[in-house]
């Protein structure tokens, strides 16, 4: 029941959210709605975590092999758990925004949160095609009505990037299903189906391609440092804080599991592109003056990471990608609440007109600092853990190139580190400029939301082993699904 | 039985009503009330009460697989008169002519969709096609109208030329106008019966307007008064399809080694042809058009790929791309200005409409929740169920993906820009049957079972 609420909760919420008309009551609700999700998500975890409150099914479609079930497992918890945290923090800091039409704006906000948690529920192929379409409508409808000036040809372009990836993955999905024995759509029927592994290796980049646009891996990134930038922030810190992981989900239950040896096979390939990715988004970051701009490339390049570490196929690697996915979650949409304090103040994103921050708002700067610093993985904050773990997975790869995959996206922290402390010279120190001289600091809500969010990155960065311990099951029978070493032996 | 010669009746009384009542509204319940009587009737036929038999000698087969195609095409008129009978009005003075030819083109389709010999086919294609003639030219004063109503004749009876001609081939190698012939009595495939064939194929072709048979199209339904243009786009468009699987299933089965790869490269054509050529249209009523032939594309794979789901996926494909077209024409009608700059700023002064017609554009867009997802999904399944048929399926959804370019761009011209007042208004009925459209999309897109579960009965 716990998984089913997650999904009904926000989606009958936000259809409700349609017809208030007052702004004030509109934000409260969802608010409100976001917490009583994020309640449950909790209770998911700790009170309620028997097997039985996590799996929901009910009968559809059956004459076509598909009923809807959800299961909230390790992963799933984890991320569900992202984006009811999410909603809130979101929410909090940008309580301050205003809207045209806000009823439309939190109403499909909330769909969008809908959308989100059935991806990372769904246990059935036609039901997690549904919601990964159906995440992406409201998504569209925010960034193009209340986004920037390109708002209209930009986020047109992401949305049929996104569309071309979803419609060959259905084909994929399609054919699976024709081999299946039972003829079913569940995930457990393609666990157990049986592909050659020519099959495999080309439905292995149907799948690919949705899912590393939606990440976005290199080269199939050109969409989103433009939809990142022209979408209104608050829509920005979910499609980068929540979004992207429905790419690296899609990865880890629906590709690896299914194709095992596609993925043994074409995984060299794969990191190649990530971490290829890595570097070049890096350097393009250290390039832009546009500080939205400049977090989007940084997603990308702390994306090509996770990426390479899901391809290195050994549970250190696995943990690291969960733990990590929380945490840049956190991370960014901590940015990206400075980010849009700063353009709602100022006017302005370019770090060229900002500077001498530090001096008029203080608290503003130190938030920004700890979650910059947590950005590039300083040890005790979050990112350290995970990407430290992720690390050590990409050391231990089978692959052959192992070590180069290593060097090469350890070159990414160095890099992140120049681009990220580049940003606060260039926005907190300096010369007071005539725009920033008129500064003032945060206000109640804005430290509500970062001293949450640094509170969290203080503490997964110390004991991230709660959360490590919550994905732990999960890492290690995804670890054995994939393992492929047994077909070697035979020959 | 019972659709078929109550809307021949029907088709007499609406004539005469014209003559008879005096005043417009009365004219249009006339129809409305008689189109649900048929409703009723065919409903009632699917439950096993027939009111007329009449030996057919095996000619007509009123099967439920025609039951439920009927029902679907008599709702969908239902709503296409709830939401478009006043514009029918508007079209010219003999008004009660236009409802009379709608319902003799009702009753052609009743026979299309039932029929076991090739005779039956010819006439139910033919009862269709001369009211279409008709109607195309019936806005007298329009040169334009006047011009399409000359292409689609000359054009249309040449394709019924062809098929004649093949109709003829057919029985000179067969011996008979059945199309589920004797086994024993049938000939080995020769070059006669093929030839038939090939003809019988290529005139079903021009009638779905599948590339390269498609050069009328845009032109005639461009040209014919916009409700009329829905009418031909949606409900005959449908009918003749399940005319079309109906004859290449019965009669020539056998014979799918033969015309499966035709067919193949007759839906990649008409797929490209139609997805691309609506990209650069300019008119919201042209992009119908040419969307109408892309979504012929779609439903000519349930042809390709001949099997249960195809021929359960025709079906929810019929009734999601009648109820989106149909509705999305209703508004069309009502616009002053058919550029998608007419549609800018919708939005604000209707919420109402341009939610429903967002819903109804996505689902010819084929997005989840809605019943053309659906439908393309049933064609999808279908298709790659068949061997070697990858390239097609991809082809396939390359195109949708296409397609979501202009469909979107109404989307975009509604919700993001802004613009005038363009629109003559909508009635609060208006809205609500809009409602109901959209609702029965979304309802049809989530529980498929509601509609195929009358197949099994």
């Amino acid at each position: 029941m716990v998984a089913f609420f997650l999904i009904i909760l926000p989606l009958l919420t936000g259809l409700i959210a349609f017809s208030l008309k007052e702004e004030k009551v509109v934000k409260s609700f969802a608010f409100l709605s976001s917490l009583a999700t994020l309640a449950v998500s909790v209770l998911g975890l700790t009170l309620m975590n028997a097997e039985e409150n996590l799996q929901f099914t009910a009968q559809w479609m059956q004459p076509i092999g598909s009923s809807f079930s959800l299961k909230l497992d390790g992963m799933g918890q984890l991320l569900c758990l992202l984006t009811a945290i999410s909603y809130p923090l979101v929410f909090l800091g940008s309580w301050n925004a205003s809207y045209k039409k806000p009823n439309n704006f939190f109403a499909l906000m909330l769909l969008a949160q809908a959308g989100l948690m059935g991806v990372f529920l769904a246990t059935d192929a036609l039901v997690f095609y549904f919601f990964w379409e159906l995440a992406l409508i409201p998504m569209y409808f925010l960034s193009s009505q209340w986004g920037g000036e390109k708002r209209i040809p930009v986020t047109f372009k992401f949305f049929i990037y996104t569309f071309v990836g979803s419609v060959l993955m259905l084909i994929g999905i399609l054919y699976i299903q024709s081999k299946t024995v039972s003829h079913s759509f569940s995930l457990n029927a393609f666990y157990v189906v049986e592909l050659s592994s020519k099959a495999q290796s080309w439905l292995f980049w149907l799948f690919f391609l949705a899912f590393a646009i939606k990440m976005p891996v290199f080269p199939f990134h050109t969409w989103q440092p433009d939809t990142y930038e022209q979408s209104p922030t608050p829509t920005t810190m979910i499609l980068s804080g929540v979004m992207v992981k429905m790419g690296l989900l899609g990865l880890l239950r629906w590709l690896l599991p299914v194709f095992p040896i596609a993925s043994y096979v074409w995984g060299d390939v794969v990191m190649s592109l990530a971490i290829a990715g890595i570097i070049y988004a890096s350097l393009i970051a250290i390039r832009q003056d546009d500080i939205k701009r400049l977090v989007a490339y940084s997603s990308i390049a702390h994306i090509g990471l996770m990426c390479a570490a899901i391809f290195a196929e050994n549970k250190s690697g696995m943990q690291g990608v969960m733990l990590q996915m929380f945490n840049h979650g956190i991370n960014i949409i901590g940015l990206w609440i400075i980010v849009e304090i700063i353009e709602r103040r100022f006017g302005t994103r370019k770090m060229s007109e900002l500077g001498g921050l530090a001096q008029k708002a203080p608290v503003m700067a130190i938030f920004f600092v700890i979650i910059a610093l947590a950005n590039i993985a300083l040890p005790l904050t979050n990112a350290f853990a995970g990407e430290f773990l992720m690390f050590n997975g990409l050391m231990n790869a089978k692959s052959n190139y192992y070590l180069w995959f290593t060097v090469l996206a350890g070159l990414g922290i160095i890099l992140a580190a120049v681009y990220t402390l580049n940003m606060i010279r260039r926005i907190f120190y300096g010369e007071v400029n005539e725009l920033t001289a008129v500064a003032t600091d945060l206000k109640l809500n804005e430290k509500l939301a970062l001293g949450i969010i640094v509170g969290l990155i203080f503490w997964m960065g110390v004991y991230p082993q709660v959360l490590l311990d919550v994905t732990d099951n999960f890492s290690q029978e995804l670890v054995n699904k994939i393992d492929i070493s047994h077909l070697f032996r035979k020959q | 039985m019972n659709a078929l010669i109550i809307s021949a009746i029907l088709g007499v009384v609406m004539m005469f009503s014209g003559i008879l009542l005096k005043q417009k509204t009365a004219v249009r319940n006339v129809a409305i009330g008689g189109i649900i009587i048929l409703l009723l009737a065919n409903i009632l036929e699917m439950g096993g009460t027939v009111f007329f038999t009449i030996d057919s000698r095996g000619m007509i087969a009123f099967d439920q697989f025609a039951l439920l195609f009927n029902t679907i095409v008599f709702v969908s008129t239902l709503l296409y008169l709830l939401l478009s009978a006043k514009e029918i009005e508007k079209v010219g003075v003999n008004y009660a002519d236009y409802f009379a030819l709608i319902f003799f083109i009702l009753c052609g389709i009743t026979l299309v969709s039932s029929f076991k010999s090739l005779l039956i086919l010819f006439l139910g294609i033919e009862i269709i096609s001369i009211p279409l003639y008709i109607l195309t030219g019936s806005d007298k004063r329009n040169l334009k109208s006047n011009e399409a109503s000359l292409k689609y004749f000359l054009l249309g009876v040449f394709s019924t030329g062809l098929m004649l001609m093949g109709i003829a081939l057919v029985y000179g190698a067969r011996g008979t106008f059945i199309t589920v012939p004797d086994p024993l009595v049938t000939a080995a495939p020769n070059t006669l019966l093929i030839t038939g064939m090939s003809l019988l194929l290529f005139s079903m072709a021009f009638k779905v307007s599948a590339a390269p048979f498609h050069f009328w199209t845009p032109d005639v339904y461009d040209g014919a008064p916009t409700v009329f243009t829905s009418f031909m786009a949606t409900i005959v468009k449908a009918a003749v399809f399940i005319a079309f699987i109906r004859l290449f299933d019965d009669a020539f089965e056998g014979l799918q080694p033969q015309w499966r790869l035709w067919i193949a490269v007759i839906t990649a054509i008409t797929l490209f042809v139609g997805n691309i050529t609506a990209v650069f249209q300019q008119s919201v009523k042209r992009m119908l058009a040419y969307s109408s032939i892309a979504q012929a594309g779609f439903m000519l794979l349930s042809l390709y790929a001949m099997n249960t789901e195809a021929k359960e996926g025709l079906l929810i494909y019929a009734a999601a791309y009648c109820l989106a077209t149909i509705g999305i024409f209703a508004v069309l009608a009502k616009m002053n200005d058919y550029t998608f700059d007419g549609f800018n700023g919708l939005a604000r002064r209707e919420p109402l409409i341009a939610a429903t017609l967002t819903i109804l554009l996505l689902s010819l867009a084929g997005i989840p929740l809605t019943a053309g997802f659906l439908a393309k999904f049933y064609m999808l399944k279908a298709t790659i169920a068949t061997p070697n048929s990858l390239w097609l399926v991809i082809f396939a959804v390359l195109m949708a993906a296409v397609s979501v370019y202009y469909y979107f761009r109404v989307i975009q011209a509604m919700y993001f820009k802004e613009g005038n007042d363009a629109t003559t208004g909508f009635s609060p009925f208006f809205k609500w049957t809009m409602v109901l459209m959209a609702s029965l999309v979304i309802l049809l897109g989530l529980f498929p079972d509601l509609l195929l579960n009358w197949l099994y009965f």
